[in-house]
């Protein structure tokens, strides 16, 4: 730790928990998200919502917005260059619960060039009332294929329609080649 | 023939495929780590098994959860048995669900949807 003034890692520390308690985050990791990660997160998350005893049809949404997440991450973030793993996606994950909702937040390197076409996705599927999103995940099921990466291309899709809410994201640029994109997926802990 | 046997394990489905004792299932939870190398041979077993088919066939689907990739596998699952139901024979696939899961019953409703296949929606209660 040699540079790194020890007094301001510690205020760090102190600060980070502060703003991890205002912003009512009970779960934040950076770094890859392996299968075996994805299966830690989704059971430490299922085990915290039966003790909140939250309606089953909430738990259930939850582990489905996680899995679709987190798998997102793992198959289509960037690699960091001079990685040295395989090719195993990282970002950075966390788990907000309020009184009334919980929210799924991920953030991942993007090359640029891909922007304008997940953009494109993002906003079609925003457009989309739940009839739409149903229509837009059976085509894609007939249509599409599994693609190098494992995925089926209704990750997106199916997260809007589960949640019955508008997917947040932005995309910010980091250099010329990158940008860091994050998604805010929000499921009711109402019961309906 | 020969018969697909599958535990199930907290990411991957139990699967039991058995002509000699009639029992053809999927249950659990389905998000394997690679779903093609999971269901790719339960496809090969059913292409084998279509060439010469009991004289009836009901397959059980019991999920508790299975995540979009899997979707996608399930389809091609649904499929073959489409194919053997369009060549003569007699099919009937059981959509097992949660009675309290509305998102499993619409998932069984939009398969219905897709394959023609005749299909059951058979609800259970967990307690």
């Amino acid at each position: 730790m040699a540079g790194i003034n020890k007094k301001e890692s510690l205020d760090f520390v102190y600060d980070f928990y502060v703003k991890m308690k205002r912003n009512k985050i009970n779960l934040a990791y950076e770094g890859e998200i392996t299968h075996q990660i994805t299966k830690a997160f989704t059971s430490l998350t299922e085990t915290n919502m039966v003790r909140e005893e939250d309606a089953s049809s909430v738990q259930k949404k939850v582990f489905h917005v996680m899995v679709e997440c987190l798998q997102n991450i793992s198959k289509h973030a960037e690699v960091t260059p001079g990685s040295t793993d395989k090719k195993v996606g990282r970002g950075i994950f966390m788990v907000s619960k309020g009184d009334t909702e919980y929210n799924v937040t991920t953030g991942n390197v993007v090359l640029n060039e891909k922007v304008e076409r997940l953009t494109e996705m993002l906003e079609n599927i925003n457009s989309q009332d739940k009839d739409g999103l149903n229509k837009l995940y059976k085509k894609q099921m007939r249509e599409g294929h599994i693609s190098e990466k494992g995925g089926a291309g209704l990750g997106f899709i199916d997260i809007a329609r589960k949640t019955g809410e508008k997917l947040i994201y932005s995309f910010l640029k980091i250099d010329d080649l990158t940008s860091f994109f994050v998604l805010t997926s929000t499921i009711s802990r109402i019961k309906e | 023939m020969r018969v697909i046997k599958i535990q199930g394990s907290d990411d991957t489905p139990k699967v039991i495929l058995d002509a000699d004792n009639n029992t053809f299932e999927i249950s659990g939870r389905s998000l394997p780590e690679d779903v093609v190398a999971f269901y790719d041979p339960i496809l090969e077993w059913l292409d084998e098994y279509a060439q010469n088919p009991l004289e009836k066939t009901v397959f059980n689907f019991k999920l508790e959860y299975f995540n979009t990739a899997s979707s996608k596998l399930l389809l091609d699952v649904l499929l073959k048995l489409e194919d053997m139901y369009d060549a003569g024979h007699d099919v009937l696939v059981k959509w097992h669900y949660p009675d309290d899961d509305e998102d499993m019953e619409e998932a069984g409703e939009e398969y219905a949807d897709i394959v023609e296949v005749p299909f059951e929606q058979v609800s259970y209660s967990i307690d």
